[in-house]
């Protein structure tokens, strides 16, 4: 198994009133943004990514988002770009790029080939659809999001691999003269691993490529739902899925004691948490979800999603409701209780070492992933808060995580090629995940 | 009393266009606007006594299959266009509200002679001179439907738009605002070569008209019409939003009757 560390950079100095007051982070105004604050905190990210590799992670994630303190990865490939030259072992795992908001599948070819090459092979690349509010913030025509991503995906890979120079004449993009001199340095290209949450189409379209899927955070039940369709795809594709087909990232904050560790990791609601990262109206625009995404979002029980994609976020677009208590320590009060339910659900691991594994243990023989990955807090924890959990957390539980994937046989995308176990055509699939402990913890 | 209209599907132009056709007498072309065709309504009903009515159902928007080459309003145009002339229809006399009057602008700016006469009803296509075109994809479909109306009591607009939203309703909705962000997402609702083009249009008469209380189109479009259509007449409805039909459907009537009339 494959462990990773993974933050979202939050700009830890926006007043929580004020994304209250904003129903949302997306949207807040940059006013509030301080440079100096910014310069410092830009700096002690990649500082952390270091200190990540120093305490033996296999990897670090980054990902990005536009226009929104919650994650000040507006542009990850300088972070990844940085990363690849001063860091020396970890992967540097982008999760991921969002090809339709970028809207240059070959100058992106070209950037992730540098940061492949200044690394010496260490790049991971995923790519994402880019959240609902990106595609204002970006002017991506949210209607064709889906056509951009597999028309970019798709010319990467070519200009990857294809020897130039070739014309493009695409429905979307469109280049006289492909011929990328610099080529990524692992052969043909770096891994790809997809991260979403919980759409099928991405996991059936990851499953057809054998590309690892990587739930982010996503509630227990459904993303064994959702793994069972990638292994039912990957069995007509021919091949039996297994944990190098998987990845999981968990919000998850140690500290030295129980009430240390709740105090801060309270914070994973900070302004709202992820459900606050935009507003209805700027979480669905038109066209952005397939019929059927929408279909299944109006059928599914309420229940927390990254980034705000929820059942409850599609009833207020349709009512309009303004779900804007004025009362702010009522709003606090409402998002602890949130807090404590995500904690019950496993969807956030917070404690000390002696009670954080016994969690994270649960999360592996549920969903059996190659690929587990960490992430740190949010809010305005200090930075001396958020290495001591790093710190615990690799010198007090990944050592017997890792024993323990191997002992449940948890390969990972390296040690076991993605789709490489040959499935006869009318030979079932043996089961992807291990739902026995959900029922005993009321997540069924 | 039978049904006044009834809708049909007419295989024309490649396509199983879906049609709403109710009345009697000269033929009178509708084109609904961004959201969809809202139904039979009072005015409807009213016009419906001298003329008849072919309000075609823009493909994509649910009943139409969307037709993966159109990707502008002026693709969509042209595909009309040829609805037209395989119907032989042409000329006709033409009502477009909001994106619809996009619409019928790019068909006469395109072809002089499509249109005998053209009201366009709080029309969207042209930057407009003052102001901008409310960017209505960041609002929710009840947003954006309450800011079309001046008084949301408007007795007609509660019909069409009141009470809970079903599932299949907010489908539809979310269809024609895909559709619309497939057509209309950038330039925003408008076309900027459409002004030169439209001023090669000399002979088809012309009525603009908008509600004084337009909280989505502002003036400055119809000014931008005028411009570019130099002969057209505006009439201003006071007091009414970007729904003129509804919230006025008298005065909006009247208007209309005289203009085909004369």
């Amino acid at each position: 198994m494959k462990i990773a560390y993974f933050t979202e950079r939050p700009y830890r100095w926006v007043p929580e009133d004020e994304v209250f007051r904003n129903r949302a982070f997306f949207a807040v105004s940059n006013a509030y943004f301080d440079r100096e604050k910014a310069a410092d905190d830009y700096n002690y990210y990649l500082d952390e990514a270091c200190y990540a590799e120093e305490l033996g992670f296999d990897g670090v994630a980054l990902n990005e988002h536009h226009g929104n303190p919650f994650c000040m990865g507006g542009v990850m490939n300088v972070e990844a770009a940085i990363l690849a030259r001063i860091t020396k072992k970890v992967k540097i795992i982008l999760i991921g790029n969002p090809l339709p908001v970028i809207k240059h599948p070959l100058r992106m070819a070209e950037e992730l080939a540098e940061i492949d090459l200044i690394s010496r092979g260490r790049l991971v690349t995923g790519w994402v659809r880019g959240a609902g509010s990106e595609q204002f913030f970006n002017n991506a025509n949210p209607a064709y999001n889906r056509e951009y991503f597999n028309e970019a995906h798709d010319f990467i890979l070519q200009a990857w691999t294809r020897p130039g120079p070739w014309r493009y004449e695409g429905k979307h993009f469109h280049y006289r003269h492909v011929n990328p001199w610099a080529l990524p340095y692992q052969k043909p290209h770096p891994q790809i691993w997809i991260p979403g949450v919980l759409s099928p189409e991405t996991v059936r379209w990851c499953a057809e490529r054998r590309y690892p899927y990587i739930g982010l955070g996503t509630a227990l039940g459904p993303t064994c739902d959702l793994w069972d369709l990638y292994a039912e795809e990957a069995a007509r594709q021919g091949y039996q899925a297994g944990p190098e087909n998987f990845g999981y990232l968990i919000p998850t904050f140690v500290a030295d004691t129980e009430e240390k560790a709740q105090e801060l990791g309270r914070n994973f609601v900070y302004g709202g948490g992820q459900n606050a990262f935009s507003r209805p109206e700027h979480t669905l625009p038109p066209g952005y979800n397939s019929k059927n995404a929408i279909k299944m979002l109006l059928a599914r029980h309420p229940g927390g999603s990254w980034l705000g994609v929820s059942p409850e976020k599609l009833r207020q677009a349709q009512s309009d409701e303004r779900s804007e208590p004025v009362d702010y320590d009522e709003v606090r009060r409402k998002l602890t209780l949130s807090y404590q339910k995500a904690q019950k659900n496993l969807q956030v691991i917070v404690g000390t070492p002696t009670s954080v594994l016994p969690k994270l243990k649960i999360l592996l023989q549920v969903l059996r992933p190659g690929i587990f990955i960490f992430f740190n807090v949010q809010g305005p924890v200090s930075n001396h808060d958020r290495m001591r959990s790093m710190r615990l957390l690799a010198e007090e539980v990944v050592p017997a995580l890792r024993e323990y994937a191997k002992e449940i046989d948890l390969p990972d995308p390296y040690e076991r090629t993605p789709g490489s176990v040959t499935l006869p055509a009318g030979v079932a699939w043996t089961p992807v995940v291990d739902r026995g402990p959900l029922s005993a913890l009321g997540l069924v | 009393m039978a049904q006044p209209w009834r809708e049909e599907t007419v295989h024309v132009a490649d396509t199983p266009l879906v049609l709403i056709r109710g009345g009697t007498g000269k033929p009178l072309l509708m084109f609904h606007d961004e959201l969809g065709y809202p139904g039979w309504m009072r005015w409807n009903e009213e016009l419906a006594k001298e003329r008849e009515f072919l309000i075609p159902l823009q493909p994509g928007f649910g009943k139409t299959p969307r037709l993966e080459w159109v990707r502008s309003y002026r693709d969509l145009g042209g595909f009309y266009a040829q609805v037209l002339r395989e119907l032989g229809l042409v000329p006709i006399d033409v009502i477009g509200f909001s994106a619809g009057g996009f619409i019928a602008a790019e068909m006469v700016a395109a072809d002089p002679d499509i249109f005998s006469k053209m009201i366009l009803v709080a029309p969207m296509g042209l930057k407009p001179t003052e102001g901008e075109i409310t960017d209505i994809f960041p609002l929710t479909i009840r947003a954006y439907l309450r800011a079309t109306v001046a008084d949301p009591t408007t007795p007609e607009f509660g019909k069409i738009y009141g009470g809970e939203m079903t599932p299949e309703q907010f489908e539809a909705f979310e269809d024609a605002r895909a559709e619309t962000a497939r057509l209309g997402w950038e330039p925003y609702m408008h076309n900027p070569s459409l002004p030169y083009l439209l001023r090669g249009v000399k002979h088809v008469p012309t009525l603009l008209i908008w509600g004084t209380a337009d909280a989505i189109v502002p003036r400055g479009c119809i000014t931008a019409y005028q411009q570019a259509l130099t002969g057209a007449k505006v009439a201003e409805i006071p007091g009414v939003g970007h729904r003129p039909e509804i919230e006025n459907s008298q005065e909006f009537v009247r208007l209309v009757r005289e203009f085909l009339a004369a």
